[in-house]
Protein backbone atom coordinates (compact mmCIF):
# COMPACT_ATOMS: atom_id res chain seq x y z
CA UNK A 1 0.00 0.00 0.00
CA UNK A 2 1.00 3.26 -0.73
CA UNK A 3 0.85 6.71 0.93
CA UNK A 4 1.68 10.34 0.22
CA UNK A 5 2.04 12.13 3.44
CA UNK A 6 2.06 15.66 3.93
CA UNK A 7 3.69 16.05 7.53
CA UNK A 8 4.64 19.37 9.74
CA UNK A 9 8.53 19.61 10.15
CA UNK A 10 9.02 22.32 12.82
CA UNK A 11 12.84 21.51 14.33
CA UNK A 12 12.32 23.51 17.45
CA UNK A 13 9.17 25.30 19.41
CA UNK A 14 10.78 28.97 18.74
CA UNK A 15 11.81 27.78 14.91
CA UNK A 16 9.56 28.08 11.65
CA UNK A 17 7.77 25.26 10.92
CA UNK A 18 6.71 24.20 7.20
CA UNK A 19 4.36 21.11 5.57
CA UNK A 20 6.95 18.00 3.87
CA UNK A 21 6.04 16.09 1.17
CA UNK A 22 7.13 11.68 1.66
CA UNK A 23 6.13 8.98 0.23
CA UNK A 24 6.16 5.67 1.00
CA UNK A 25 4.64 2.32 -0.71
CA UNK A 26 5.70 0.37 2.03
CA UNK A 27 1.90 0.80 4.30
CA UNK A 28 0.04 -2.00 5.06
CA UNK A 29 -3.64 -1.90 5.49
CA UNK A 30 -3.39 -3.78 9.07
CA UNK A 31 -0.76 -0.85 10.38
CA UNK A 32 -1.85 1.49 12.68
CA UNK A 33 -1.16 5.36 11.68
CA UNK A 34 1.25 5.25 14.16
CA UNK A 35 2.99 2.09 13.30
CA UNK A 36 2.84 4.24 9.48
CA UNK A 37 4.69 6.93 10.85
CA UNK A 38 7.34 4.08 12.15
CA UNK A 39 8.16 2.65 8.68
CA UNK A 40 8.04 6.53 7.25
CA UNK A 41 10.53 7.09 10.04
CA UNK A 42 13.01 4.09 9.56
CA UNK A 43 12.78 5.35 5.35
CA UNK A 44 13.77 8.81 6.36
CA UNK A 45 16.63 7.22 8.54
CA UNK A 46 18.29 5.49 6.26
CA UNK A 47 17.71 8.13 3.98
CA UNK A 48 19.57 10.43 6.31
CA UNK A 49 16.62 12.88 7.35
CA UNK A 50 15.14 13.36 11.00
CA UNK A 51 12.62 11.39 11.73
CA UNK A 52 9.05 13.00 12.20
CA UNK A 53 8.93 13.64 16.18
CA UNK A 54 4.91 12.20 17.57
CA UNK A 55 3.60 11.33 20.93
CA UNK A 56 2.76 7.89 22.03
CA UNK A 57 2.71 5.62 24.65
CA UNK A 58 -0.17 2.91 25.28
CA UNK A 59 -0.90 2.61 21.59
CA UNK A 60 -3.93 0.99 22.44
CA UNK A 61 -6.51 3.90 23.12
CA UNK A 62 -5.61 4.58 26.68
CA UNK A 63 -3.51 6.76 27.86
CA UNK A 64 -4.14 10.19 25.34
CA UNK A 65 -0.45 11.03 24.55
CA UNK A 66 -0.88 10.54 20.65
CA UNK A 67 -3.26 12.95 18.31
CA UNK A 68 -2.38 14.92 15.72
CA UNK A 69 -4.92 16.53 12.99
CA UNK A 70 -5.34 13.96 9.42
CA UNK A 71 -6.75 15.77 6.96
CA UNK A 72 -8.43 18.55 9.14
CA UNK A 73 -9.82 16.23 11.63
CA UNK A 74 -8.49 15.81 14.89
CA UNK A 75 -7.51 11.77 15.40
CA UNK A 76 -8.56 11.43 11.68
CA UNK A 77 -11.89 10.14 9.93
CA UNK A 78 -13.00 7.63 12.23
CA UNK A 79 -15.19 8.69 15.16
CA UNK A 80 -13.95 7.62 18.23
CA UNK A 81 -10.71 6.17 17.50
CA UNK A 82 -7.12 7.56 18.74
CA UNK A 83 -4.55 7.67 15.65
CA UNK A 84 -2.98 4.55 17.73
CA UNK A 85 -5.82 2.63 17.13
CA UNK A 86 -6.57 4.06 13.65
CA UNK A 87 -5.75 1.55 10.59
CA UNK A 88 -4.49 2.27 7.39
CA UNK A 89 -7.20 0.55 5.84
CA UNK A 90 -9.68 3.24 6.42
CA UNK A 91 -7.46 4.59 3.73
CA UNK A 92 -7.30 4.16 0.36
CA UNK A 93 -4.22 3.11 -1.86
CA UNK A 94 -2.21 5.90 -3.12
CA UNK A 95 -4.17 8.49 -0.62
CA UNK A 96 -2.67 11.85 0.33
CA UNK A 97 -2.97 12.93 4.06
CA UNK A 98 -2.17 16.05 5.71
CA UNK A 99 -1.02 15.58 9.52
CA UNK A 100 -0.31 18.39 11.29
CA UNK A 101 0.29 18.99 15.21
CA UNK A 102 -2.66 20.11 17.72
CA UNK A 103 -2.94 24.13 17.05
CA UNK A 104 -3.49 26.30 20.21
CA UNK A 105 -1.80 28.88 21.91
CA UNK A 106 -2.21 26.80 25.23
CA UNK A 107 -0.43 23.74 23.22
CA UNK A 108 2.65 25.20 21.76
CA UNK A 109 4.70 22.56 19.32
CA UNK A 110 7.36 20.98 20.45
CA UNK A 111 8.87 19.29 17.40
CA UNK A 112 6.72 18.42 14.33
CA UNK A 113 3.73 16.62 15.74
CA UNK A 114 4.35 17.30 19.65
CA UNK A 115 3.05 19.72 21.36
CA UNK A 116 3.10 20.82 24.92
CA UNK A 117 0.02 19.74 27.01
CA UNK A 118 1.02 21.03 30.51
CA UNK A 119 -1.90 23.29 30.28
CA UNK A 120 -4.08 20.79 31.14
CA UNK A 121 -1.73 19.50 33.92
CA UNK A 122 -2.21 22.75 35.48
CA UNK A 123 -6.19 22.29 35.02
CA UNK A 124 -6.21 19.33 36.76
CA UNK A 125 -3.67 20.79 39.47
CA UNK A 126 -5.68 23.62 39.96
CA UNK A 127 -8.95 21.57 41.10
CA UNK A 128 -9.12 17.81 38.92
CA UNK A 129 -9.38 16.12 42.92
CA UNK A 130 -10.84 15.55 45.76
CA UNK A 131 -8.74 16.05 48.95
CA UNK A 132 -9.08 12.81 50.85
CA UNK A 133 -7.16 11.80 54.23
CA UNK A 134 -5.03 8.95 53.04
CA UNK A 135 -6.23 6.76 55.93
CA UNK A 136 -6.88 3.50 56.10
CA UNK A 137 -9.78 2.30 53.44
CA UNK A 138 -13.35 2.47 54.83
CA UNK A 139 -15.76 -0.09 54.25
CA UNK A 140 -16.83 -0.61 50.55
CA UNK A 141 -20.46 0.21 50.34
CA UNK A 142 -20.32 2.76 53.15
CA UNK A 143 -20.91 5.39 50.33
CA UNK A 144 -23.96 4.30 48.26
CA UNK A 145 -24.06 5.76 44.87
CA UNK A 146 -26.86 5.31 42.22
CA UNK A 147 -25.95 3.16 39.34
CA UNK A 148 -27.53 6.20 36.86
CA UNK A 149 -25.08 8.62 38.45
CA UNK A 150 -22.32 5.99 38.55
CA UNK A 151 -22.40 5.16 34.99
CA UNK A 152 -22.18 9.34 33.94
CA UNK A 153 -19.71 10.01 36.34
CA UNK A 154 -17.72 7.25 34.43
CA UNK A 155 -18.70 8.49 31.03
CA UNK A 156 -17.30 11.67 31.94
CA UNK A 157 -13.92 9.46 33.65
CA UNK A 158 -13.30 8.38 30.37
CA UNK A 159 -11.41 11.56 28.95
CA UNK A 160 -7.69 10.45 28.62
CA UNK A 161 -6.71 14.14 28.08
CA UNK A 162 -5.77 14.15 24.55
CA UNK A 163 -6.48 17.18 23.50
CA UNK A 164 -8.63 16.86 20.50
CA UNK A 165 -11.06 18.50 21.66
CA UNK A 166 -9.15 21.75 21.84
CA UNK A 167 -7.35 20.94 18.74
CA UNK A 168 -10.90 20.47 16.72
CA UNK A 169 -12.83 23.46 18.19
CA UNK A 170 -12.27 26.67 16.05
CA UNK A 171 -11.97 28.58 19.44
CA UNK A 172 -9.33 26.31 20.66
CA UNK A 173 -11.41 25.48 23.87
CA UNK A 174 -10.70 23.47 26.65
CA UNK A 175 -14.61 23.49 27.56
CA UNK A 176 -14.92 19.78 26.74
CA UNK A 177 -11.82 18.56 28.94
CA UNK A 178 -12.31 20.53 32.38
CA UNK A 179 -16.48 20.20 31.93
CA UNK A 180 -15.23 16.26 31.62
CA UNK A 181 -13.31 16.52 34.81
CA UNK A 182 -15.98 18.71 36.63
CA UNK A 183 -18.51 16.43 35.77
CA UNK A 184 -16.75 13.12 36.87
CA UNK A 185 -16.07 14.50 40.04
CA UNK A 186 -19.04 16.38 40.64
CA UNK A 187 -21.42 13.43 40.00
CA UNK A 188 -19.42 11.42 42.68
CA UNK A 189 -20.19 11.98 46.70
CA UNK A 190 -16.76 12.35 47.36
CA UNK A 191 -16.66 15.16 45.13
CA UNK A 192 -19.04 17.14 46.99
CA UNK A 193 -16.94 19.17 49.49
CA UNK A 194 -15.31 20.45 46.47
CA UNK A 195 -17.30 21.03 44.03
CA UNK A 196 -17.94 24.68 43.90
CA UNK A 197 -14.28 25.79 44.86
CA UNK A 198 -13.42 22.99 41.97
CA UNK A 199 -15.71 24.76 39.37
CA UNK A 200 -14.16 28.22 40.25
CA UNK A 201 -10.37 27.13 40.47
CA UNK A 202 -10.57 25.01 37.20
CA UNK A 203 -12.66 27.35 34.76
CA UNK A 204 -10.26 30.64 35.84
CA UNK A 205 -7.21 28.60 35.32
CA UNK A 206 -8.79 27.59 31.94
CA UNK A 207 -9.16 30.73 30.63
CA UNK A 208 -5.90 32.14 32.38
CA UNK A 209 -4.05 29.37 30.08
CA UNK A 210 -5.66 31.35 27.24
CA UNK A 211 -8.00 28.40 25.82
CA UNK A 212 -10.57 30.31 23.99
CA UNK A 213 -14.17 30.70 24.89
CA UNK A 214 -16.50 27.83 23.85
CA UNK A 215 -19.18 28.60 21.29
CA UNK A 216 -21.61 25.74 21.98
CA UNK A 217 -20.47 24.55 18.21
CA UNK A 218 -20.32 20.96 18.93
CA UNK A 219 -16.87 20.07 16.94
CA UNK A 220 -15.50 18.54 20.35
CA UNK A 221 -17.95 16.12 21.44
CA UNK A 222 -17.69 14.96 17.06
CA UNK A 223 -13.88 14.16 17.63
CA UNK A 224 -13.87 13.02 21.28
CA UNK A 225 -12.31 9.49 20.90
CA UNK A 226 -13.90 8.90 24.07
CA UNK A 227 -17.45 9.86 22.77
CA UNK A 228 -18.07 12.59 25.78
CA UNK A 229 -20.68 14.77 25.27
CA UNK A 230 -21.22 19.12 25.72
CA UNK A 231 -23.56 18.24 28.21
CA UNK A 232 -20.81 18.31 30.69
CA UNK A 233 -19.72 22.18 29.31
CA UNK A 234 -23.16 22.96 29.98
CA UNK A 235 -23.14 21.20 33.62
CA UNK A 236 -19.82 23.00 33.50
CA UNK A 237 -21.01 26.32 33.28
CA UNK A 238 -24.04 25.75 35.76
CA UNK A 239 -21.77 24.65 38.63
CA UNK A 240 -19.19 27.94 37.63
CA UNK A 241 -21.86 30.09 37.74
CA UNK A 242 -24.02 29.18 41.08
CA UNK A 243 -20.17 29.17 42.45
CA UNK A 244 -19.20 32.62 41.53
CA UNK A 245 -22.78 33.92 42.44
CA UNK A 246 -22.27 32.24 46.15
CA UNK A 247 -18.58 33.02 46.40
CA UNK A 248 -17.48 34.47 49.64
CA UNK A 249 -14.16 36.92 50.09
CA UNK A 250 -11.64 35.35 51.32
CA UNK A 251 -11.76 35.19 55.28
CA UNK A 252 -8.42 34.41 56.91
CA UNK A 253 -9.24 30.55 58.02
CA UNK A 254 -10.51 29.01 55.35
CA UNK A 255 -8.00 30.54 52.89
CA UNK A 256 -7.04 27.32 51.14
CA UNK A 257 -10.05 24.84 52.49
CA UNK A 258 -13.49 24.49 50.25
CA UNK B 1 -23.69 37.11 25.39
CA UNK B 2 -26.29 34.84 26.05
CA UNK B 3 -28.49 37.06 28.16
CA UNK B 4 -28.25 40.39 25.67
CA UNK B 5 -28.91 37.68 22.84
CA UNK B 6 -31.98 36.82 24.64
CA UNK B 7 -33.18 40.28 25.01
CA UNK B 8 -32.50 41.10 21.40
CA UNK B 9 -34.65 37.74 20.15
CA UNK B 10 -36.91 39.05 22.41
CA UNK B 11 -37.63 42.44 20.99
CA UNK B 12 -37.65 40.66 17.46
CA UNK B 13 -40.62 38.22 17.67
CA UNK B 14 -42.62 41.68 19.68
CA UNK B 15 -41.51 44.07 16.57
CA UNK B 16 -42.59 40.76 14.36
CA UNK B 17 -45.99 40.60 15.67
CA UNK B 18 -46.43 44.77 15.30
CA UNK B 19 -45.29 44.34 11.81
CA UNK B 20 -47.37 41.97 10.30
CA UNK B 21 -50.47 44.09 11.65
CA UNK B 22 -49.81 45.67 7.84
CA UNK B 23 -51.67 42.74 6.41
CA UNK B 24 -54.96 43.94 8.78
CA UNK B 25 -54.56 47.23 6.87
CA UNK B 26 -54.07 51.04 6.69
CA UNK B 27 -55.37 52.92 9.59
CA UNK B 28 -54.54 49.57 11.66
CA UNK B 29 -50.58 49.87 10.82
CA UNK B 30 -50.96 53.84 11.41
CA UNK B 31 -52.67 53.12 14.51
CA UNK B 32 -50.71 51.08 16.02
CA UNK B 33 -47.22 52.90 14.70
CA UNK B 34 -48.93 56.08 16.15
CA UNK B 35 -50.15 54.17 19.56
CA UNK B 36 -46.36 53.35 19.83
CA UNK B 37 -45.26 57.25 19.96
CA UNK B 38 -47.25 58.07 22.60
CA UNK B 39 -46.46 55.35 24.89
CA UNK B 40 -43.04 57.57 25.50
CA UNK B 41 -42.30 55.13 28.78
CA UNK B 42 -42.13 51.96 26.99
CA UNK B 43 -41.02 53.44 23.86
CA UNK B 44 -38.08 55.10 24.97
CA UNK B 45 -37.39 51.98 27.89
CA UNK B 46 -37.32 49.38 24.95
CA UNK B 47 -35.27 51.81 22.53
CA UNK B 48 -32.49 52.50 26.01
CA UNK B 49 -32.49 48.75 26.78
CA UNK B 50 -32.07 47.43 22.91
CA UNK B 51 -29.52 49.98 22.66
CA UNK B 52 -27.18 48.80 25.76
CA UNK B 53 -28.33 44.71 24.61
CA UNK B 54 -26.62 45.24 21.29
CA UNK B 55 -23.78 47.37 22.55
CA UNK B 56 -23.45 44.76 24.89
CA UNK B 57 -23.82 41.94 22.44
CA UNK B 58 -21.40 43.63 19.97
CA UNK B 59 -18.86 44.34 22.76
CA UNK B 60 -19.07 40.59 23.77
CA UNK B 61 -18.53 39.39 20.40
CA UNK B 62 -15.32 41.56 19.93
CA UNK B 63 -13.71 40.39 22.99
CA UNK B 64 -14.65 36.53 21.89
CA UNK B 65 -13.37 37.19 18.01
CA UNK B 66 -10.03 38.32 20.10
CA UNK B 67 -9.95 35.73 22.61
CA UNK B 68 -10.46 33.10 19.65
CA UNK B 69 -7.44 34.71 17.56
CA UNK B 70 -5.08 34.38 20.21
CA UNK B 71 -6.20 30.91 21.12
CA UNK B 72 -5.29 29.92 17.99
CA UNK B 73 -3.15 32.25 16.42
CA UNK B 74 -1.47 29.33 13.69
CA UNK B 75 -4.15 28.31 11.22
CA UNK B 76 -4.33 24.47 10.28
CA UNK B 77 -3.47 24.11 6.44
CA UNK B 78 -6.91 21.75 6.39
CA UNK B 79 -9.86 21.85 8.61
CA UNK B 80 -12.58 19.76 8.17
CA UNK B 81 -15.66 20.55 10.38
CA UNK B 82 -17.55 17.31 11.45
CA UNK B 83 -20.88 18.22 13.07
CA UNK B 84 -21.52 21.61 13.55
CA UNK B 85 -23.68 23.65 11.94
CA UNK B 86 -23.57 26.16 9.70
CA UNK B 87 -25.41 28.53 11.46
CA UNK B 88 -22.97 27.83 14.22
CA UNK B 89 -19.85 28.57 12.17
CA UNK B 90 -20.83 31.22 10.54
CA UNK B 91 -21.88 33.43 14.16
CA UNK B 92 -19.36 36.11 13.33
CA UNK B 93 -20.48 36.94 9.45
CA UNK B 94 -24.12 36.62 10.30
CA UNK B 95 -24.04 39.28 13.27
CA UNK B 96 -21.71 42.16 11.92
CA UNK B 97 -24.03 41.90 8.75
CA UNK B 98 -27.36 41.77 10.54
CA UNK B 99 -25.90 44.88 12.67
CA UNK B 100 -25.29 46.79 9.13
CA UNK B 101 -28.76 45.91 8.54
CA UNK B 102 -30.09 47.41 11.52
CA UNK B 103 -28.07 50.79 10.86
CA UNK B 104 -29.83 50.50 7.15
CA UNK B 105 -33.17 49.96 8.73
CA UNK B 106 -33.19 52.40 10.92
CA UNK B 107 -31.76 55.00 8.74
CA UNK B 108 -34.48 54.12 6.20
CA UNK B 109 -37.85 53.16 8.44
CA UNK B 110 -37.35 55.42 11.82
CA UNK B 111 -35.13 58.48 10.06
CA UNK B 112 -35.99 58.25 6.64
CA UNK B 113 -33.03 58.81 5.00
CA UNK B 114 -33.33 55.49 3.22
CA UNK B 115 -33.45 56.94 -0.17
CA UNK B 116 -36.78 55.75 -0.47
CA UNK B 117 -39.99 58.39 -0.03
CA UNK B 118 -40.98 59.04 3.31
CA UNK B 119 -43.58 60.57 5.23
CA UNK B 120 -43.08 60.58 8.94
CA UNK B 121 -47.16 60.46 10.09
CA UNK B 122 -47.57 57.50 7.16
CA UNK B 123 -45.39 54.06 8.02
CA UNK B 124 -47.49 52.24 6.15
CA UNK B 125 -46.92 54.20 2.87
CA UNK B 126 -43.40 54.11 3.88
CA UNK B 127 -42.95 50.46 3.59
CA UNK B 128 -44.83 50.29 0.71
CA UNK B 129 -43.03 53.17 -1.17
CA UNK B 130 -39.00 51.55 0.76
CA UNK B 131 -40.69 47.77 -0.88
CA UNK B 132 -41.41 48.71 -4.52
CA UNK B 133 -37.74 49.25 -4.85
CA UNK B 134 -37.14 45.61 -5.50
CA UNK B 135 -33.10 45.54 -4.48
CA UNK B 136 -34.56 47.45 -0.70
CA UNK B 137 -36.56 44.24 -0.53
CA UNK B 138 -34.67 41.77 -1.87
CA UNK B 139 -32.01 43.47 1.02
CA UNK B 140 -34.64 42.96 3.66
CA UNK B 141 -35.27 39.53 2.81
CA UNK B 142 -31.46 38.25 2.72
CA UNK B 143 -31.04 40.15 6.29
CA UNK B 144 -33.68 37.98 7.59
CA UNK B 145 -32.38 34.98 6.18
CA UNK B 146 -28.95 35.87 8.06
CA UNK B 147 -30.53 36.78 11.21
CA UNK B 148 -32.44 33.49 10.82
CA UNK B 149 -29.11 31.61 10.79
CA UNK B 150 -28.00 34.03 13.69
CA UNK B 151 -30.94 32.48 15.58
CA UNK B 152 -30.94 29.05 14.72
CA UNK B 153 -27.65 28.74 16.44
CA UNK B 154 -28.53 31.23 19.27
CA UNK B 155 -31.65 30.69 20.18
CA UNK B 156 -30.17 26.48 21.17
CA UNK B 157 -26.63 28.43 22.22
CA UNK B 158 -28.14 30.69 24.83
CA UNK B 159 -29.34 28.18 26.91
CA UNK B 160 -26.49 25.70 26.58
CA UNK B 161 -24.45 28.37 27.55
CA UNK B 162 -26.60 29.29 30.38
CA UNK B 163 -26.24 25.58 31.61
CA UNK B 164 -29.50 23.54 30.15
CA UNK B 165 -28.44 20.51 28.14
CA UNK B 166 -30.56 17.28 28.87
CA UNK B 167 -30.73 14.37 26.63
CA UNK B 168 -34.36 14.35 26.72
CA UNK B 169 -34.98 18.21 26.15
CA UNK B 170 -31.73 19.62 23.84
CA UNK B 171 -32.55 17.78 20.55
CA UNK B 172 -36.37 19.64 21.12
CA UNK B 173 -34.46 22.75 22.24
CA UNK B 174 -32.42 22.46 18.96
CA UNK B 175 -35.88 22.36 16.86
CA UNK B 176 -37.60 24.71 18.54
CA UNK B 177 -35.08 27.20 18.04
CA UNK B 178 -34.81 25.72 14.05
CA UNK B 179 -38.62 26.43 14.13
CA UNK B 180 -39.11 30.09 15.74
CA UNK B 181 -35.87 31.56 13.51
CA UNK B 182 -37.35 29.76 10.41
CA UNK B 183 -40.81 31.39 11.14
CA UNK B 184 -39.08 34.54 12.34
CA UNK B 185 -37.54 34.29 8.28
CA UNK B 186 -41.27 33.70 6.86
CA UNK B 187 -43.04 36.29 8.94
CA UNK B 188 -40.66 39.29 8.79
CA UNK B 189 -40.05 38.20 4.95
CA UNK B 190 -43.71 37.93 4.01
CA UNK B 191 -43.84 42.01 4.31
CA UNK B 192 -41.62 42.99 1.24
CA UNK B 193 -42.42 39.66 -0.71
CA UNK B 194 -46.16 40.84 -0.31
CA UNK B 195 -45.47 44.53 -1.38
CA UNK B 196 -42.96 43.31 -4.38
CA UNK B 197 -46.15 40.85 -5.11
CA UNK B 198 -48.59 43.65 -5.29
CA UNK B 199 -51.05 42.04 -2.29
CA UNK B 200 -50.25 45.31 0.06
CA UNK B 201 -50.31 48.07 -1.70
C1 LIG C 1 -31.20 41.12 16.04
C2 LIG C 1 -30.03 41.00 16.45
C3 LIG C 1 -29.40 39.84 17.18
C4 LIG C 1 -29.95 38.83 17.92
C5 LIG C 1 -31.41 38.59 18.18
C6 LIG C 1 -28.87 37.99 18.41
C7 LIG C 1 -29.01 36.86 19.21
C8 LIG C 1 -27.97 36.03 19.63
C9 LIG C 1 -28.08 34.90 20.52
C10 LIG C 1 -29.36 34.42 21.19
C11 LIG C 1 -26.82 34.34 20.65
C12 LIG C 1 -26.42 33.11 21.48
C13 LIG C 1 -25.74 33.47 22.77
C14 LIG C 1 -25.07 32.28 23.48
O1 LIG C 1 -25.03 31.19 22.98
O2 LIG C 1 -24.55 32.50 24.56
C15 LIG C 1 -25.93 35.10 19.82
C16 LIG C 1 -24.59 34.82 19.64
C17 LIG C 1 -23.72 35.59 18.89
N1 LIG C 1 -23.99 36.83 18.32
FE1 LIG C 1 -25.83 37.66 18.13
N2 LIG C 1 -27.68 38.49 17.95
C18 LIG C 1 -27.98 39.63 17.20
C19 LIG C 1 -27.09 40.48 16.59
C20 LIG C 1 -25.73 40.28 16.56
C21 LIG C 1 -24.80 41.24 16.01
C22 LIG C 1 -25.19 42.58 15.47
C23 LIG C 1 -23.57 40.64 16.11
C24 LIG C 1 -22.21 41.13 15.69
C25 LIG C 1 -21.78 42.32 15.68
C26 LIG C 1 -23.72 39.36 16.73
C27 LIG C 1 -22.69 38.45 16.96
C28 LIG C 1 -22.85 37.26 17.66
C29 LIG C 1 -21.83 36.25 17.79
C30 LIG C 1 -20.44 36.32 17.20
C31 LIG C 1 -22.37 35.21 18.56
C32 LIG C 1 -21.69 33.88 18.92
C33 LIG C 1 -20.89 33.95 20.16
C34 LIG C 1 -20.20 32.64 20.43
O3 LIG C 1 -19.83 31.92 19.50
O4 LIG C 1 -20.03 32.35 21.61
N3 LIG C 1 -25.05 39.16 17.00
N4 LIG C 1 -26.64 36.14 19.22
S1 LIG D 1 -0.85 6.14 22.38
FE1 LIG D 1 -2.12 5.98 24.16
S2 LIG D 1 -3.98 6.72 23.39
FE2 LIG D 1 -2.81 6.63 21.57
Amino acid sequence: MRLVFHIWRQATASAPGKMVRYESANMNPDMSMLEALDVLNEELITQGTEPVVFEHDCREGICGSCGFMINGIAHGPLARTTVCQLTLRHFKDGEELYLEPWRASAFPVLKDLMVDRASFDRIIAAGGYCSVPAGSPQDANALLIPKPEADRAMDAAACIGCGACVAACPNASASLFTGAKITHLGLMPQGQPEREIRALRMVRQMNGEGFGHCGNIGECEAVCPKGISIEVIARMNRDFAGASITERPKSGAAEDGA
Amino acid sequence: MAVTGVVLAGFIVGHLLGNLQIFIGRDTFNGYAEGLKKLHVLLWGTRAALLVSVALHIWSTIQLAARRSSARPVAYQKYTAQTSSYASRTMYMSGPIVAAFIVYHLLHFTIGVGGTPYDAGDPYGNVVAGFKVIPVALAYVIAMGLLCLHLRHGLASFLQTLGVNHPAYTPKIKLAASLIAGLIFLGFSSIPVAVMAGVVS
